[in-house]
């Protein structure tokens, strides 16, 4: 079982900012997120937007906001669950909590701090009427072990990044890669592009467009798959796997059966004092949150971290004195044994 | 400054006639919010960065829009339940052209 003081749910910016916040109050933190990398939106919707209402950067890409965010949290040594969902929570006796992620992963912690944002990213699922009898039997909508293709038929539809990225990947992998798209044109990188084309004249990729898979075949496992080229009859390809990559959406899932007030598709919680939620110890922060004259700006979610703080300390330490330092007079003292501090004025006379 | 009138079906069927204003760089996505005709948290998942097609609708009247951006084109390539009709909210602005507008709102994904 993984023990920390402040179980974060949610790797976005909120619950980034939230560790470095803990940290100087000595609290320790862990993350969960279903995605694979932390950052939340920021790394997997939009990485290459500007934003322009992050105080004192007039413009930072959205993916060098999430860096940046990772480095300053970095010396209190947060733990990561990544690639999981936080599936149920069940409050101890002592007032602590037991998070378990989709996977069976424990987390014990003393607060909770839902920084989950619009929810936990699921993979779009195409409409195809038979695709879900087919789920772990051949069709993967998140490649998470590339060896599981080895020397196997894949077929691809999508016209993104990672439609593009894989296809590229798996190329060396599967014995053959089938890539089909609602159209001729992709929208990826340029140089992912390039090489999908490269790998096409090599005869490495199979490319259909503009082509839909419109049906799956098989019994037990996925056999192949039906392809409807726009003017053309439908046909069949032989395939071993089928995975659609049509990006993912959020949703609040799970958590929304934890017992929290819920309005809109969004967690109440006390703004007047520490945005804690009606269940006392677990709290809820940025987008994630609402409250009369709720924004959903990262801005926000960055001073709710920093307040949620401040009252899980006075939670955890109900007797002890303690008042805000600023990090100029007191310096950053990390879990790894680092110091940070302004430099002494030097006192010379003058003769 | 000049209000116009647009008429939306949510998803449930159900028409809703608006008054959304044009002094307001307002878009057809935020028109909904605005009127709540549509959850929070499904629709306008991206923010209204033609990334996420939460925002999908069927256009009905035969208003001239504005041009596809190739974002736009690229998006609802890739997007489910999609028509010949069919624009991301984002991408249309509240001009005094968009007045009389009658729209659809895709199903949820």
């Amino acid at each position: 079982m993984i023990t920390t003081d402040i179980l974060i749910i949610g790797a976005g910016p909120t619950g980034l900012f939230t560790v470095f916040e803990a940290g100087l109050l000595k609290l320790k933190c862990h993350l969960i997120d279903a995605l694979p990398q932390p950052g939340g939106q920021c790394s997997e919707i939009y990485p290459k937007k500007p934003i322009y209402d992050i105080p004192a950067y007039p413009e930072i890409l959205a993916g060098d906001l999430t860096d940046k965010l990772i480095e300053q949290s970095k010396q209190f040594e947060p733990g990561f669950t990544l690639g999981e969902r936080a599936e149920t929570i069940l409050k101890q006796d002592d007032g602590s909590f037991v998070v378990t992620t989709n996977k069976g992963t424990e987390h014990h912690a003393k607060i909770v701090a839902i920084a989950g944002g619009l929810g936990s990213f699921e993979p779009r699922k195409p409409l195809i009427p038979n695709l879900t009898n087919f789920e772990d039997r051949g069709v993967e909508y998140i490649i998470k072990e590339p060896e599981l293709y080895r020397d196997k038929k894949v077929v691809i539809s999508g016209g993104g990044d990672s439609a593009l990225d894989w296809a590229i990947f798996l190329s060396n992998v599967a014995s053959e890669v089938t890539l089909i798209h609602r159209r001729n044109e992709f929208r990826g990188a340029l140089d992912s592009v390039e090489k999908v084309q490269e790998l096409k004249n090599l005869g490495k990729i199979r490319l259909i467009t503009p082509a839909e898979v419109k049906g799956i075949l098989g019994k037990e496992k996925v056999t192949g798959v039906a392809v409807e080229k726009k003017g053309e009859d439908a046909f069949i390809i032989d395939a071993d796997h089928f995975i659609p990559l049509f990006g993912l959406s959020p949703k609040l899932g799970p958590i929304g059966n934890w017992g929290l007030e819920i309005e809109k598709n969004a967690i109440k919680v006390d703004n007047a004092l520490d945005y804690q939620t009606n269940i006392p110890g677990i709290y809820a922060i940025g987008d994630v949150n609402t409250y009369p004259g709720k924004l959903k700006l990262i801005l926000c979610g960055f001073h709710e971290a920093t307040l949620m703080c401040q009252s899980a300390y006075k939670r955890i330490f109900p007797d002890k004195k303690y008042v805000m330092k600023y990090t100029t007079v007191g310096g950053v003292d990390g879990f790894d044994g680092t110091r940070k501090e302004a430099p002494k004025a030097v006192v010379k006379a003058i003769e | 400054m000049q209000d116009i009138n647009i008429k939306i079906t949510d998803r449930n069927g159900k028409m809703h006639e608006v008054v959304a204003p044009t002094d307001m760089a307002m878009n057809l996505m935020e028109v909904v919010r605005s009127y709540e005709l549509a959850e929070e948290g499904t629709i306008g998942v991206c923010g209204g960065m033609a990334m996420c097609a939460s925002c999908q609708c069927y256009v009905k009247s035969a208003h001239k829009l504005p041009e596809m951006t190739d974002d736009e084109d690229a998006m609802l390539a890739e997007a489910f339940y999609v028509e010949d009709t069919s624009r991301l909210g984002c991408q249309i602005q509240m001009t005094p052209e968009m007045d009389g507008l009658e729209v659809e709102l895709a199903p949820e994904i």
